[in-house]
């Protein structure tokens, strides 16, 4: 059981929570996720560690609502328990010092930016930052990626923000200008990583994304989030969730990802209507939501 | 013994739901005896002078006795002498393969009748799950030593260990990676051969001797075996299990609707998917199920997936019904279910739907030729006997293989070529001071029952060495 101290609605879709959970903060690195399950006939699903706080212990992570799970995370609210966390997961992002890094992020992938940025910047890199958003109300942390990059750049999709609607644009203009880029980490929606995968292959840098395959367990028994890279089976939540972004095999991570799609909807809608009346009050959800 | 008793060879047979109605549904199989059918079980046990059945059971339960007590009607002694030596007899009761251990050695075996052990075991034990009160009144007073010890992983082993080293004044953590205790008998072994509130009835014994069990710790992440010896643990007893699924290696492997077994029974069993939409994980079977093995893992996916509302299940394995590793009531089991077997035979791919999902298996024929290295004959790919199967969802059960996550985080355990922790069997002691290993991860995947023999060996030994009885090398 973990308690949640702290709760707050980032965007209408996007929940930040911070909770207890004293041995993994003591443990956590950037680049890793913990496994949550919300209650006793919930599903395990993994979420990326956004920050931690060792002296307190504590986590934070944030969350896109996407289906049953997320939307029941979403109704609990501070002084609530998460029933299981698990962690810390997967690898650690490989923090060396490489030179110029470029990082790109985008909704759920901006949380564990934070922590993989001030990492890289403490071993001497200098961090440029582009992150995208679809529109202005869809923006948050702007402020907190400011303030621990050398540079950050805003890519807003409906074009409300400079000349660029995607990133891959501003990738492309940013190497193109003549910036001297080392390593690049894109992290965020599938769509966007293989598209700042695209616009970085013609120069040859290496990209390092974050995948988000389905998981059950992982600690690599069951072998649901397998991906292929380079030509090799591996399994996400042991051997990555870091892989270099030009050797993915996209589109089965994305068939894979599909898999439930029809489960997914059944769930989300044979959940109690109750239960989403009371999310929209809690959290002053839209009402679209309660009605779907 | 006054006068000579008459041999009865008749095993009082095991109720059980019959074929046309359990195969869809998740009850229990067998439902135990009554207390007739126990006395009368009993009764034939001719309470030999030199037992075999003592012989060939892995935890020396002294089952002649257990057994004279249900014969005199005392129930609470008969459990006593039971839990006295085996700390989960409702689970080893249920799934041991007493056909190869205790029954085998029955003194009665030879004449063709030996004594239903297992199924009397299976008795007693529910007997007292039904009779809290008793086990209350025979808890031993435990007067803690002042030693601790982590045992990592609560699978059979692991609580075992935990078990007889709490009855010895221990502290003792258990480390468990996932969100209950149990290992393979949560998440491998489904709740028609063995109900979970049965596991979680014997785990509770196992915490009521004071043991405690921290879950979603998975050590190698959340604190390493270095760390637990260094932050006040005297002894770490490894007990990961071998939980690592192995695939087939084969083009399209990688298409949904391919389950590793481990990930099929996970969903199945720990995560209740068959109470979908209840729980909220989701699993797919579809008309047409194939499941490539023929173990007691493969028996035990062919049979959820049957449950789970499969049409038609297929066990796809390469060699023939003699080379067949489950056991032979498992295979019965299944095939009294409706699995239907395809032997000789083997896949070579799968093939997708042109969406990501897998849509049919391609197989083909196999002949056996002369023996291998395992001593069964070498399985030869017939030539050109090619033929595609259509198929909703597949499932290589072939096995498992240790977990790396405690092997690559421990420094100085030695492991042997298969990636197991290298440990010598008598005392269970790995090549890392104050680490001692057992079950699954020290043997390869093997049974509950050999995984508990292990745990009792390791706990005499860590006992004998933190007593300063004897000395690490
Ligand atoms: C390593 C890793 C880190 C992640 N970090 C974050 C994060 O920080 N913030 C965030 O919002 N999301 C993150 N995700 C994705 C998140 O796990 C899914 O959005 C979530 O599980 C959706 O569950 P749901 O029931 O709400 O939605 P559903 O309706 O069940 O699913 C929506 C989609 O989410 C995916 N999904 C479903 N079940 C799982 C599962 N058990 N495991 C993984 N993906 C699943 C599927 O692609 C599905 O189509 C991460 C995923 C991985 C693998
Ligand atoms: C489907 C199936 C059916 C079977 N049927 C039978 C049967 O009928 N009869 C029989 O005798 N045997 C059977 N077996 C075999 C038997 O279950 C195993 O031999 C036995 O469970 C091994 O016990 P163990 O304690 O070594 O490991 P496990 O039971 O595998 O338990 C290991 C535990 O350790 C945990 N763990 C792993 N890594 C870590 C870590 N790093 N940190 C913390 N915890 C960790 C795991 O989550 C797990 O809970 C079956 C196996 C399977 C898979
Ligand atoms: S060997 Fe068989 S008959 Fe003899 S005591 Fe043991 S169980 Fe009874
Ligand atoms: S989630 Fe099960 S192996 Fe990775």
């Amino acid at each position: 059981m973990c308690k949640i101290v702290k709760k707050e609605i980032l965007v209408p879709n996007t929940i930040y929570l911070k909770v207890e959970a004293a041995e993994i903060a003591r443990k956590a690195k950037p680049g890793q996720f913990v496994i949550l399950r919300v209650d006793e006939v919930g599903e395990r699903f993994p979420l990326s560690l956004a920050g931690w706080d060792e002296d307190r212990g504590t986590l934070e992570i944030l969350f896109l609502i996407m289906g049953k799970s997320t939307m029941k995370l979403s109704a609990l609210d501070e002084g609530d328990c998460i029933r299981d966390i698990v962690g810390p997961l997967g690898r650690p992002t490989e923090i060396e010092s490489y030179g110029n890094i470029l990082s790109v992020c985008s909704t759920f992938g901006i949380g564990p930016m934070v922590p993989m940025i001030k990492a890289l910047k403490e071993k001497g890199n200098k961090v440029v930052t582009a992150m995208e958003a679809r529109d202005k109300a869809s923006l948050f942390w702007e402020d907190r990626l400011k303030s621990v990059s050398d540079e950050t750049y805003v890519v807003l999709g409906d074009g409300s923000l400079g000349k660029h609607r995607r990133v891959r644009e501003f990738i492309t203009e940013y190497l193109e200008s003549g910036n001297k880029v080392d390593r690049v980490f894109a992290f965020g929606r599938i769509f966007m990583m293989m598209d700042c995968c695209r616009a970085t292959k013609p120069f040859d840098i290496k990209t390092i994304v974050g995948l988000t395959p389905i998981m059950v367990d992982g600690t690599g028994m069951c072998g649901c989030c397998r991906v292929s890279v380079g030509g090799e089976t591996k399994f996400t939540c042991v051997d990555g969730p870091e892989f270099d972004g030009h050797l993915v095999d996209w589109e089965l991570l994305i068939k894979r990802k599909r898999a439930y799609l029809r489960e997914e909807a059944q769930a989300f809608n044979l959940w109690q209507p109750d239960n989403l009346r009371r999310i929209a009050e809690l959290s002053e959800l839209p009402e679209r939501i309660s009605v779907m | 013994m006054a006068e000579k008793p008459k041999l009865n060879l008749n095993r009082v047979p095991i109720p059980k739901q019959t074929p046309e109605v359990r195969r869809r549904n998740f009850n229990e199989v067998a439902l135990g005896y009554t207390d007739e059918q126990a006395l009368e079980e009993a009764s034939r046990c001719i309470d030999c002078k030199k037992a075999g059945c003592k012989d060939g059971c892995p935890v020396n339960i002294d089952i002649p006795e257990f057994i004279k007590a249900i014969r005199a009607g005392d129930m609470p002694e008969a459990a006593r002498i039971l839990k006295s030596k085996n700390s989960l007899p409702g689970i080893c009761g249920r799934v041991c393969p007493q056909e190869t251990q205790c029954e085998m050695t029955c003194n009665l075996a030879k004449k063709g009748g030996p004594i239903a052990i297992g199924r009397l075991e299976r008795y007693v034990a529910d007997w007292e799950r039904d009779h809290p009160e008793i086990a209350e009144q025979q808890k031993e007073r435990i007067r803690f030593n002042g030693k601790k010890v982590a045992v990592v992983g609560s699978g059979p082993a692991g609580l075992t260990c935990a078990a007889d080293l709490a009855k010895l004044g221990y502290e003792v953590i258990i480390f468990e990676a996932l969100h209950v205790a149990g290992g393979v008998l949560m998440y491998g072994i489904p709740e028609f051969r063995l109900p979970k509130v049965i596991v979680q009835s014997e785990v509770d014994y196992v915490k009521s001797l004071g043991v405690e069990i921290k879950l979603n710790h998975v050590i190698g992440k959340i604190a390493t075996v270095d760390e637990l010896l260094e932050n006040g643990f005297d002894a770490v007893f490894l007990s990961p299990g071998a939980g690592a699924p192995v695939f087939l290696n084969i083009p399209g492997e990688n298409l949904s609707g391919i389950y590793s077994a481990n990930e099929f029974l996970t969903r199945t069993n720990l995560m209740k998917a068959y109470l979908f939409p209840e729980y909220d994980t989701p699993i797919q079977v579809g008309k047409r199920v194939a499941v490539f093995g023929a173990g007691n893992v493969a028996m035990d996916a062919s049979r959820c997936a049957l449950r789970l509302g499969a049409e038609e299940v297929y066990i796809i394995y390469r060699r023939s019904k003699v080379e067949m590793p489950a056991r032979l009531e498992e295979r019965e089991n299944a095939e009294e279910e409706g699995v239907i077997f395809k032997l000789l035979t083997n896949p070579s791919r799968f093939l997708g739907d042109g969406r990501g999902r897998v849509r049919a298996v391609e197989l083909h024929e196999m002949e056996l030729g002369e023996p291998d290295e395992s001593g069964r004959p070498r399985p030869i790919r017939k030539p050109g006997s090619e033929f595609i199967m259509e198929i909703d969802t597949a499932i290589p059960a072939l096995g498992t293989r240790p977990n790396p996550i405690i092997p690559s985080t421990t420094k100085g355990l030695e492991l042997t070529k298969w990636g197991t922790i290298l440990t010598d069997e008598a005392s269970g002691r790995t090549s890392k001071e104050r680490v001692w290993c057992g079950g699954d991860m020290a043997t390869g995947a093997a049974t509950v029952i050999s995984a508990m023999g292990a745990a009792r060996r390791a706990a005499t030994d860590i006992d004998k060495y933190l007593r300063g009885s004897t000395e690490w090398s």
